[in-house]
């Protein structure tokens, strides 16, 4: 161990190897066989369950539940991967205390809601543990779909129309697939290469190729596809990352959040990881939580969440909340950044008091500063790679209900369109859907 | 402090909880920790002839039935009569009837239905100082075959004649223990009645296949590959025991004959249940074999605050209330109207009652967008499935509709008077008697 956690500076190495691992263990244990037993006998089999209502995407919460009591996961498995392929990363990362398990009905009576999410990897990762792929092609339609990103929505998408017997290329800008499941979630929501693990299985319903680093804009075009392929989706997700708007941005260790979690996440081991002794995380969502959290697990000394706005209207739940601040995150409520001074080695973040009057966000007048040798932004993403001929309404390609943008052979989901959640449930359910309208529309 | 001590046909008890003929009860060494841990008395596990004792299979006795979180709610078992020699299973009563003279001790017997088996054993019983017999009419499996057990107490001819023997060579009560596996329970009742009995016990076992290997492809508990149908109780039968047990108790030929209530009996409520319905005392077994000799400890403190908060100084005072109250179905007052109401503040929004009403009844309760559920009283027959399947307590009630009232279902007007099957109009015997 180089270095500890008030080593100055940013550096990688402040913890030593054991306790580094232990950090970035899973968050939620997986169920055992008889905890999932007992989680599921707690399932009351609700007509119409508002849980499933609650699911973006509709997973038959009550029957796999009572699937997995009367012992049949793999018949379990299937009703959730039917409904959602990527149903076993879902299971770790979907925030269910905003979703299927806020709605459950013992949560409404007890506050203890059925563990809809830990029992849905138990089901998945029991049926993925036996490499069982539970679905199967229809015979060769004869059509091409070429899909743009191999994240959630393109691979959803895929694999939806591989079932459907087209052939499809898959054009992926990385060199590795899995999109934000790969790239942008804290490691302790994916251990053990999780994404890739899960990206070969769906893989294995055959029909699909994945060409790697192959750029919309750059390696290839849309007139091109257009010629090539009787269909067009579009999951590319953001590119982009969106500017504090505020003095001394281009300093060099102000940096994006989304870079920090990929690069972690792509590291051989966490203790090559840098971090800085005082990190400032600037945002309110997932990306800022996943951050402040993963820095403080890497050991920074001192981590800042610090969001404009007030706890209510943060996008991050009260539970992520919650998990920032036991892992010893500071979250500073209705503080927005107005200038960042010094050099490489420490800088000053100044930032102004917020209070919202009549629904509008005003300064106090009052200032703070925080010291940093790390800042992180976390303000949001955007779509970079913006076509002439795709229709965009407030920063994403627009699409009708069926996925489908203005050029009718064209359909897009995920973070890149409207109605996007940017969540990975939603980005499947946008993927799913409009494989389901591609293939109306291709076997008219 | 309500006072539990029971007299049961003049046998004497701390309390009316009882273990019964069955595993816990096989030896010394269980039935001297059943007194510590407070039961009042026990019965014996069945004893069989002198000579060499009986075998029981090397495989799984036990099969289970269970509920959520694995509550045990029915169990079976193959087990047969006790396995131990005669005589150290009497020098073994003998000696903790001295150590707990408190506490009753009766003994199960069966031997082959020859007088000169029952005539050969009952001396060496009374020999014990045990306070009782108790014959094992009883037992669905193994023994059966033999003809004994189930054998004997399917025929009530069998039934008397043996206890009329036992009446002959035995100073004390004799209890005769009834097999449920047979149609009609007041005859092997009255037959025993008829023989002398001081009284009768049931339920014995019900014949059952507990489950079935599907690997195997045999019953369990499965023994090589092969499995026999063994003895079902546990809570699942208490319904199917109370039931049997109000039959004699409310059958005018036997409405005197005491019962000992067995059958899935797990606290005191079961054991008041069966109490108001005619027993004096209760027997258990599974719910012992499931948690332990402890459980009698609620037993008792929970009938003592019952019988407290209703004012009973005694058990005499509530034996056999609820007797008078078990009619046949065509004295039921079919003027009495009631329908469903769903406490808004309770309910859950889970929409089982709606699923069951609509699926599979009568389409009473409605649902919102916003998952409002309502009973529609102008459908509402007060079936009470909605009230059964929700999974909060009191969330729905069956509110008795006043008479001098429109039911919605019928447009007819409550009546206040009763009117049961025997007087109304859609009976074809009522005009007939005209």
């Amino acid at each position: 161990m180089a270095h500890s956690i008030s080593s100055s500076g940013i550096v990688s190495g402040r913890l030593d190897d054991d306790l580094l691992n232990k950090n970035f263990e899973d968050l939620h244990a997986p169920l055992s066989n008889h905890e999932a037993l007992v989680a599921s006998d707690r399932c009351y089999f609700c007509h119409d369950a508002p849980c499933m209502t609650a699911c973006p995407t509709s997973i038959d919460i009550p029957l796999f539940i009572r699937q997995i009591a009367t012992g049949t996961t793999d018949a379990s498995a299937k009703t959730i991967l039917s409904q959602n392929i990527l149903g076993g990363m879902c299971a770790r990362v979907c925030p269910t205390e905003t979703l299927c398990e806020e709605a459950c009905v013992r949560e409404v009576s007890e506050g203890k809601p059925v563990e809809i999410g830990r029992l849905q990897r138990f089901a998945t990762d029991n049926l993925m543990a036996k490499n069982i792929h539970p679905f199967s092609r229809d015979s060769n339609s004869g059509k091409k779909v070429a899909v743009i990103g191999a994240g959630p929505a393109g691979l959803a998408c895929a694999h939806k129309l591989a079932t459907l017997g087209h052939e499809i290329t898959i054009y992926e800008a990385r060199e590795k697939g899995g999109g934000l499941n790969e790239f942008g979630i804290a490691a302790y929501k994916s251990i053990d290469n999780f994404a890739q693990k899960e990206l070969d299985w769906l893989l294995s319903i055959g029909g699909i190729k994945i060409e790697y680093g192959k750029e919309i804009g750059s390696e290839i075009n849309l007139d091109q596809l257009q010629s090539d392929y009787d269909a067009i989706f579009i999951g590319m997700g953001l590119s982009g990352v969106n500017s504090l708007r505020c003095e001394g941005e281009d300093l060099q260790n102000v940096n994006d959040a989304v870079s920090f979690i990929s690069d972690l996440r792509q590291a051989d081991s966490f203790s090559n990881v840098k971090v800085g002794r005082n990190v400032v995380v600037i945002g309110g969502g997932m990306t800022a939580v996943d951050a402040a959290v993963q820095s403080k697990l890497l050991g920074a000394q001192n981590v800042s969440l610090v969001y404009r706005r007030g706890k209510e209207d943060m996008s991050a739940s009260v539970y992520e909340q919650e998990l920032a601040t036991s892992k010893g995150v500071r979250i500073i409520y209705n503080a927005t950044p107005l200038e960042i001074t010094g050099n490489e080695s420490l800088m000053d973040v100044k930032f102004g008091y917020t209070e919202t009057i009549k629904s509008q966000l005003k300064q106090t007048g009052e200032t703070f500063s925080l010291p940093a040798n790390q800042v992180l932004k976390a303000i949001g993403q955007n779509l970079s790679n913006q076509s002439d001929t795709l229709k965009i309404i407030d920063g994403k390609i627009n699409v009708n209900e069926h996925g489908q943008t203005n050029i009718s052979n064209i359909w897009a989901g995920g973070d890149c369109a409207i109605g996007g959640d940017d969540l990975t449930v939603t980005a499947v359910a946008q993927g799913r859907d409009a494989a389901v309208h591609i293939n109306t529309q291709l076997m008219k | 402090m309500a006072d539990l001590t029971s007299n049961f046909v003049g046998i004497k008890s701390p309390n009316p909880f009882w273990l019964a003929s069955a595993p816990p009860t096989d030896k010394e060494y269980n039935v001297r920790r059943a007194f510590e841990a407070g039961w009042g008395g026990v019965v014996w596990k069945t004893l069989g002839s002198e000579g060499p004792p009986i075998v029981n299979v090397n495989g799984p006795r036990y099969g289970v039935v269970h509920g959520a979180d694995r509550r045990v709610l029915g169990l079976n078992n193959i087990e047969l009569i006790t396995d131990r020699d005669l005589f150290k299973n009497l020098d073994e009563i003998k000696r903790v009837k001295k150590d707990y003279p408190d506490r009753a001790i009766v003994v199960s017997i069966m031997v082959p239905c020859e007088e000169e088996a029952w005539k050969t054993i009952l001396p060496l019983v009374e020999e014990t100082g045990a306070d009782g017999i108790e014959l094992n009419f009883g037992c669905p499996h193994g023994m059966a075959e033999r003809g004994m057990g189930s054998a004997v107490g399917q025929v009530p001819e069998y039934v008397e004649m043996v206890t009329s023997w036992c009446k002959k060579y035995y100073s004390k009560p004799v209890i005769v223990k009834l097999t449920p596996n047979i149609s009609d329970i007041r005859k092997p009742a009255a037959a025993a009645q008829a023989g002398g009995a001081d009284a009768v016990s049931l339920i014995n076992t019900i014949s059952s296949i507990i489950s079935v290997d599907l690997d195997v492809m045999a019953p369990n508990p499965t023994i090589d590959g092969k499995g026999t149908h063994g003895g079902y109780c546990g809570p699942a039968v208490k319904p199917i025991a109370m039931n049997m047990v109000a039959e004699i108790a409310r059958n005018p030929e036997t409405a005197n004959l005491p019962i000992s209530g067995i059958g899935g009996i797990t606290s005191w409520r079961d054991a008041a249940e069966y109490m108001v319905l005619g027993c004096g005392n209760v027997q258990v077994c599974t719910a012992a074999m499931t948690y332990g000799f402890k459980i009698v400890q609620e037993m008792i403190s929970g009938l003592s605050q019952w019988m407290d908060e209703k004012g009973y100084a005694s058990t005499e005072d509530f034996v056999r209330q609820a007797v008078p109250n078990v009619t046949d179905w065509q004295y039921l007052n079919l003027n009495y109207v009631s329908k469903a109401s769903i406490n808004q503040d309770d309910c859950i929004s889970c929409g089982r009652c709606y699923a069951a009403c609509e699926d599979t009844s009568h389409q009473a309760i409605s649902m919102t967008e916003d998952r409002k559920f309502s009973v529609i009283d102008a459908e509402c027959v007060a079936c009470n499935l909605c009230v059964e399947v929700c999974p909060v307590e009191n969330c729905i009630t069956m509110v008795q509709q006043e008479p001098g009232i429109i039911d919605p279902r019928t447009n007819k007007v409550v009546e206040e008077k009763h009117g049961d099957w025997t007087t109304h109009p859609n009976n074809p015997s009522v005009f007939a008697a005209e």
